[in-house]
């Protein structure tokens, strides 16, 4: 999509400042996902798809009502379903639609070697820009929530944009668009976090649902999508949701620490055998047993 | 047994100035393979490591043509290693004569040769090197395997993903430091290493100065291969 129309506050493997960079914009954007209302119908696996030009692909049957294991390069949003036994032994069926985070401090972003590969616009979507891809894969090491995936033929990583083609011309996301139950929320941070407190207050005093709360983790920074879940302390029985997401440290200190000291070991060790020939020079050729004239 | 004699007993083939055969030109042609693959890997793989470095990639056609090659030229490199060890494995085995010469490696150093004790065709830092990039090439394949593939490595297993960034950067450090001592010792310190990797001849007194038990067993021998 077109960088012209949004602003530019992270670029990834990129070199020296970022154009946008300290540019504040009040927005947010956020999507809310609240769990509890969900029905499963795949709405938005469906409207994903139909926004984003992708045919519907091959399903894998897995004892559920899953459409496949996990996303895919061409199949961005998937509603994970989880059977779940309650307390009282009695079952429920947890579903809960899984596509890209949009990290405050995406781990994608921050492992991608590709100059402008990755970028944040200061709306907090996380982007993929296709063309500047090397298809090398290190945003799948970064990534905490497993989302980029990769396209064998193109070889480029793709994952869901947040609509940002249809965010930046003022309309809602694909899959927010069709949700029939109005489970799917769109709009700013701050709204969307104040709805989902009203919510999780609703669920608590209304229902009963003590353990319900809004999940936004700040390991990385909170979320451009968040979740009201019925039971915030286990949110892995969400199908793989982390509860404590943050981008691996190895992949921080990769591409921190490790860099400069990788850096300076190699400048070392050229400064270092310029500085040997400067003070030794080269090895002198000598025989010991050397009889004038005979020598090559 | 004068220069001479020595050199009709040690060549088959017509030397020139009574040149003395040190690397056959199958372990030349390997060397420039491995050479020319690990050169490919060096600049692709500094382009991936830093934004500082990503220009790089455009030296060999742009980085996404890198991240094609990469691989690809990494597994020629390990194959071209591999058929060094065949040719070489016996020649690097460290010997008592070796670690003679590391107690006085201080000497090599200084350029004080005079104080080293004699070694065979290779000296410890060469064998040093041979197996440093033999062990760093196979941790480097495994990795590079795993980072080639990170998508069928399982979330589940994803602390395999870690594992192999942490070794092919750890791997890949440790080959560039003996890569940079390496062609150092090879064309600027010791004079007549480079020719020798190119045309395979040494002179009788650079064989006697820097390898005299390969130079002596070359003599007595009447070995007509290094």
């Amino acid at each position: 999509m077109s960088q012209a129309t949004l602003e530019i506050v992270k670029i990834s493997g990129h070199a020296g400042p970022v154009p946008g960079a300290g540019v504040e914009r009040a927005e947010q954007v956020c999507k809310l996902i609240d769990t509890t209302t969900c029905i499963g119908c795949k709405a938005c696996e469906v409207a994903c798809l139909e926004w984003n030009g992708y045919s519907f692909g091959e399903t894998v049957f897995d004892n559920s009502y899953q459409t496949m294991p996990e996303t895919r390069w061409n199949y961005w949003n998937l509603i994970k379903f989880n059977e779940h036994e309650r307390e009282d032994g009695s079952m429920m069926l947890l579903m809960r639609k899984d596509q890209c985070m949009h990290c405050s401090d995406p781990g994608c972003l921050t492992a991608c070697p590709a100059d402008g590969a990755i970028v944040q616009y200061s709306n907090g979507i996380v982007d993929f820009q296709q063309a500047n891809c090397i298809g090398c894969g290190y945003c799948v090491s970064g990534c905490p929530f497993n989302i980029p995936k990769f396209n064998p033929a193109t070889k480029k990583m793709f994952k869901c944009t947040l609509c940002s083609d249809r965010v930046s011309e003022g309309l809602e996301p694909a899959c927010i668009k069709s949700c029939p139950t109005g489970c799917l929320h769109f709009g700013t941070k701050d709204d969307m976090t104040a709805l989902a407190n009203t919510r999780v207050k609703q669920l608590k005093e209304n229902y009963g649902i003590e353990k319900a709360g809004l999940y936004d983790p700040q390991g990385v920074g909170g979320t451009g999508v968040m979740y009201v879940l019925h039971d915030v302390t286990n949110p892995e029985a969400y199908g793989n949701l982390p509860k404590d997401p943050h981008i691996p440290w190895v992949v921080r200190f990769w591409k921190g620490p490790a860099k400069w000291i990788g850096n300076l070991a190699m400048i070392g060790g050229i400064v270092g055998v310029t500085l040997h020939y400067l003070r030794f020079g080269p090895k002198v050729v000598h025989d010991p047993d050397a009889r004038t004239g005979e020598q090559a | 047994m004068s220069t001479s004699q020595v050199v009709s007993a040690a060549r088959v083939e017509d030397r020139r100035d009574g040149a003395i055969l040190r690397y056959t030109l199958a372990e030349r042609v390997h060397h420039w393979i491995a050479a020319l693959t690990y050169i490919y890997c060096l600049i692709t793989g500094l382009a991936f490591w830093s934004p500082y470095t990503f220009w790089l990639a455009v030296l060999v056609g742009g980085a996404a043509a890198a991240r094609f090659w990469h691989p690809w030229v990494g597994v020629l490199f390990f194959i071209s290693v591999m058929w060094m060890y065949k040719m070489w494995r016996s020649d690097m085995a460290i010997t008592q004569a070796d670690l003679r010469w590391k107690a006085a490696i201080g000497h090599y150093i200084r350029n004080e040769d005079e104080g080293l004790p004699p070694i065979g065709r290779f000296n410890y830092g060469q064998k040093l090197f041979f197996w440093v990039m033999f062990w760093g090439i196979i941790l480097l394949l495994l990795s590079g395997i795993g980072l080639w593939f990170v998508e069928s490595i399982a979330w589940s297993w994803r602390w395999l993903r870690y594992l192999c960034v942490t070794v092919h950067v750890a791997a890949g450090l440790g080959t560039i430091g003996a890569f940079i001592i390496h062609v150092y010792m090879g064309t600027a310190m010791v004079r007549g290493g480079f020719t020798s990797i190119i045309r395979g001849e040494v002179s009788p007194a650079w064989a006697k100065t820097h390898h005299r038990l390969w130079y002596e067993k070359m003599v007595r021998g009447n070995n007509q291969r290094p």
